[in-house]
């Protein structure tokens, strides 16, 4: 595929997932994180970081992504905008993680992906800030995520509507990147 | 938890609700309603201000105050994008302020040197020190709170331009006011004011902007 067959179809996505598309947003996270990974990955070796801390990293960046989509004018292509939200991201995550990164801005729709096959990769600082979470907020983020129930099974389990839990998811994973932050 | 896992989760809070330039908007008019309603209530017009409007000194403060707020909050609009081109506000910024530095050269050149202190000083230089910051607080406040939703590359830069924005758009009220129109008077003290504005914008901007 092109790059700007790619950043054409990176931009209809998110623009679609900006206005409620569940599945539109999860094709372009999807399409999106074996190209992350992937600078991750260079990012953090050539900063003596380890194995471990890319899947981290990978989340934190993800997250970023997710609570600043809306400063993406949507009449833009994404390419730029991504590659802006990544590079910033990388380089508070790197220094979070002690090391004093110079990471040159890079477009990530022309970044590598790393294999696809690395989907499965786990990753543990995420578990911990789910820990701190609020009770409700725990119940629900863990209800989707690791159980894969949907918003209206866990609304149902909980006794909440269904808006409650999308109002509490959202804040939710405000409340991780707040962590995130927090952390050091 | 896994990745996979985590994309799963994001997916189901796709929809955006609020986008970045509409927090903007609504702080800019909320800034302006404070602001404005309390330079109506204690501040006030002058009351010569329509033979002052018609001196050259008077529409060249309001109009360079007025500039800096179009500049500001034209600038406001973007920083709060991680990608945003900032050079051109920085040029019209420049601009503003070469244009300012004539102004005073020609006050210089048509006024006699006995009476530069007098102009420099005016009769509200204390007051405007007050007035434009004070004013500004309501703004700046809400133009921040509004910037916690974008994705600034550099907070601080993002706080200073709020500050800027807010103080542009104080000293246009505090200018329909202030009965001091020379250039010195206002390259001296609407300077010292909006700096102040500025470097809270700044600071405060380094600490709540980060994401």
């Amino acid at each position: 595929m092109s790059l700007s067959e790619r950043e054409a179809q990176w931009s209809g996505w998110l623009r679609s997932a900006m206005a409620g598309d569940a599945t539109a947003y999860r094709r372009f996270l999807d399409a999106v994180t074996p190209h992350l990974r992937a600078m991750a990955h260079r990012h953090s070796r050539a900063f003596g970081g380890s194995q471990d801390d890319i899947e981290d990293i990978v989340q934190e960046v993800l997250l970023a992504v997710h609570l600043k989509r809306g400063t993406w004018d949507t009449s833009r292509p994404v390419g730029p905008w991504l590659s802006a939200i990544v590079r910033n991201k990388l380089v508070d995550v790197l220094r979070q993680k002690g090391r004093r990164p110079t990471v040159p801005i890079e477009d990530v729709v022309e970044a590598l992906a790393a294999p696809e096959d690395d989907d499965g990769l786990q990753a543990y600082d995420i578990d911990r800030m789910i820990d701190r979470l609020k009770g409700v907020q725990q119940d629900i983020v863990r209800s989707i995520s690791r159980d894969g129930s949907s918003v209206r099974e866990t609304a149902g389990r909980l006794n909440m509507t269904e808006g409650a839990v999308r109002v509490a998811l959202h804040r939710a994973l405000r409340a991780l990147a707040a962590a995130y932050r927090g952390q050091t | 938890m896994k990745t996979d896992e985590l994309i799963g989760l994001l997916a189901q809070d796709a929809p955006v609700r609020d986008k970045l330039l509409g927090r903007l908007l609504l702080a800019f008019l909320l800034g302006m309603a404070v602001a404005t309603g309390l330079f109506a209530a204690r501040v006030g017009i002058r009351p010569d201000v329509l033979s002052a409007g018609q001196t050259v000194r008077f529409l060249f403060k309001v109009l360079l105050v007025f500039a800096l707020f179009c500049i500001s909050a034209a600038a406001v609009s973007q920083v709060g994008r991680p990608e945003a081109r900032l050079a051109p506000w920085g040029i019209a910024f420049a601009a503003l302020t070469i244009a300012l530095g004539i102004a005073v050269a020609a006050e210089l050149f048509v006024t006699p040197e006995s009476l530069w202190g007098v102009r420099l000083v005016g009769q509200n230089a204390v007051f405007c020190l007050v007035v434009i910051p004070t004013l500004a607080v309501a703004p700046l406040a809400f133009l921040l709170f509004a910037l916690r939703g974008g994705a600034p590359a550099r907070p601080g830069l993002a706080g200073a331009i709020a500050g800027l924005a807010a103080s542009g758009m104080a000293a246009t009220l505090y200018a329909i006011h202030c009965p001091d129109d020379s250039p010195l008077f206002v390259a001296t003290w609407y300077s010292i004011a909006t700096a102040l504005v500025t470097g809270v914008g700044y600071v405060a901007g380094s600490r709540l902007l980060r994401w």
